[in-house]
């Protein structure tokens, strides 16, 4: 079968900085991924090379079987323009750790912006669907607000409301929960564990160990810009085989 | 020795300690502020006296010429120009900060070229060359590079006096304006554009929903202050012979010879317009301040006319 997203020896570097040394990783639709490690150990910058917003140094990512960012001609790969990009980015939302809600339009406007703009959907059935959204995030009372009235927990939940508004087939959590005040991060996994009962394919790069351990089916442990070892979450946090996967869990747990 | 129950036998009593407590204090006195005001008020007395007894300044002329035809077309005019040389120059601008920021270097040389000739060539200088132009190019055509031409105009009737007065005034402000929309643009924070990319925008698309928005928004104290200028600035098309405001009062004194009352005209309903300027720029910045300084700036502006609505259309 082949995987929903596939990371292929994806190699990135920032200077002399190597931050990714020939990562793979494989995501079958319908699986949640929790990517753990130390900072500075190349989690969000993985997460960035899948959606194309850093280009990988060498290596390849596959959605659906399609290289990112190429298109296939004859036998060479094309780059793709930006638009062309766009198109196979809809297929992938993405929830940023700083929220980076539109601060100039309305909650509302936030979440209809890329079915409007983007999709070619109507605003009327735009703003239906989009209602819909911010109730299954617990936010329809502040459709109308501006996203700098609300709290960060509500924010971010407006965030993941608009990605889902793009109905992607996988959805990339950034440290969703990181720049959250402590009281305000239940409700966000909350909304989290709602989408992966819903059987939503997604990738979490998270410091939240309980949200790792009871919703992952897969849990990938990184350190120094290498898997290190990778497994149902039982077996990470249970029986960890790596010195360094051991000594990180010691230390967060 | 001393008498007791008094502050100092109390300090004496608590080891150096003198309390503050019910002594009369004196405020710090500022002598040289008055010396200083009333020199201040000398000096506008003179002025004012100047202003109401010198015959010269004849405040009956200038009453009659305030609301002459003439000086109130002369006025529209002014402003016409002021207008249509900020729009121009204002959508210039953003076309050249984005250029500037572009990849392309060919697009930042060329962004960066046009900004070094067009500040350092004063607007006065430039007014003067493109009126001139038609001897440089007797004929503007319009056609295929080293190709046919598909029409052809004469210089001179192209760059009108009017004309001429546009392009000086409207290249200077693009070189201006697309240094602060530069700014404002890279005020806006990376994140909003990775968050559009991330729903499947363009970069075109991202650019003018998302942070052009943004940036004019910030940018809007600024350029209000340049339309400020530039009301001003216009007067440099009397050397043209555009009847603008100033134009307009020197064509009357140079017929009847009242030099100063009419220069006074001129300069009152300058004055008048910059106060009005001054006013809305002053009630958009505290629109702006009431709300977050970056982000909550957005929601009030968008009842303002104040900037042509980039990125809404």
């Amino acid at each position: 079968m082949v995987p929903l997203l596939r990371v292929e020896k994806v190699n990135k570097a920032f200077g002399t900085n190597h931050v990714l040394r020939d990562v793979s990783l494989d995501v079958h639709a319908g699986q949640v991924q929790c990517v753990i490690g130390p900072s500075g150990s190349g989690k969000s910058t993985l997460l960035r090379c899948v959606n194309r917003l850093e280009v990988p140094d060498s290596g390849h990512v596959y959605l659906d079987g399609q290289p990112m960012g190429y298109r296939w001609k004859g036998d060479t790969l094309r780059e793709m323009t930006s638009s062309q990009l766009a198109v196979q980015r809809r297929q992938m939302g993405m929830v940023f750790q700083g929220f980076h809600l539109f601060p100039h339009r309305r909650v509302i406007e936030n979440v209809i912006e890329g079915p409007v703009v983007v999709g070619g959907v109507g605003r009327a059935t735009a703003r239906e669907r989009a209602m819909e959204l911010l109730s299954k995030v617990g936010l329809a009372d502040k459709a109308e607000a501006y996203p700098d009235s609300l709290s960060g927990g509500q924010q971010q939940r407006v965030a993941i409301a608009r990605s889902l508004a793009m109905r992607p087939k996988l959805m990339l959590f950034d440290e969703p929960t990181s720049a959250l005040d402590p009281e305000l991060v239940g409700d966000v996994l909350a909304v989290m564990r709602d989408l992966a009962d819903e059987g939503m394919t997604m990738v979490v790069v998270t410091h939240e160990m309980g949200f790792a351990r009871d919703v992952a089916d897969h849990v990938v442990f990184m350190d120094g810009g290498c898997v290190v070892e990778a497994g149902p979450p039982g077996h990470i946090f249970g029986a960890p085989e790596h010195e360094r996967t051991r000594s990180f869990l010691a230390r967060v747990l | 020795m001393t008498i007791a129950g008094s502050p100092a036998d109390q300090a004496a009593q608590d080891g150096g300690f003198r309390s503050a407590e019910g002594v009369r204090k004196v405020p710090l006195r500022h002598p040289w502020w008055w010396v200083g005001g009333a020199l201040l008020i000398l000096i506008i007395g003179m002025f004012a006296q100047l202003l109401v007894t010198n015959r010269n300044m004849d405040w009956s002329t200038v009453l009659e010429y305030l609301f002459n035809g003439e000086i109130l077309k002369g006025l529209l005019r002014t402003l016409e120009l002021t207008v249509l040389a900020m729009v121009i120059g204002l959508a210039l601008g953003i076309l050249l900060a984005v250029m500037r920021l572009s990849a392309n270097p060919l697009f930042r040389a060329v962004s960066w070229l046009w900004l070094w000739f067009f500040r350092g060539v004063p607007p006065l200088v430039q007014m003067v060359f493109w009126f001139n132009l038609a001897t440089l190019l007797p004929k503007l055509k319009l056609g295929v590079p080293y190709g046919p031409v598909f029409a052809s105009w004469d210089t001179n009737t192209v760059i009108s006096a009017f004309t001429a007065a546009i392009l000086g005034l409207s290249l200077t402000e693009s070189a201006y304006a697309a240094e602060m929309i530069r700014a404002g643009i890279q005020a806006v924070s990376k994140g909003q554009t990775e968050a559009a990319l991330s729903i499947g925008m363009s970069r075109f698309q991202v650019m003018r929903r998302v942070v052009l928005p943004q940036a004019l928004r910030i940018v809007v104290p600024p350029i209000g202050n340049d339309l400020i200028s530039m009301l001003k600035f216009t007067s440099l098309v009397s050397v043209l012979a555009t009847p603008d405001l100033l134009y307009s009062a020197q064509m009357i004194y140079s017929r009847n010879y009242k030099t100063i009352p009419l220069l006074l005209v001129a300069t009152i309903w300058y004055l008048v317009l910059t106060t009005l300027l001054t006013v809305a720029q002053q009630q958009v910045e505290k629109r702006l301040k009431t709300t977050h300084p970056q982000t909550g700036a957005m929601k009030n502006v968008k009842r303002l006319r104040f900037l042509p609505s980039f990125g809404k259309a």
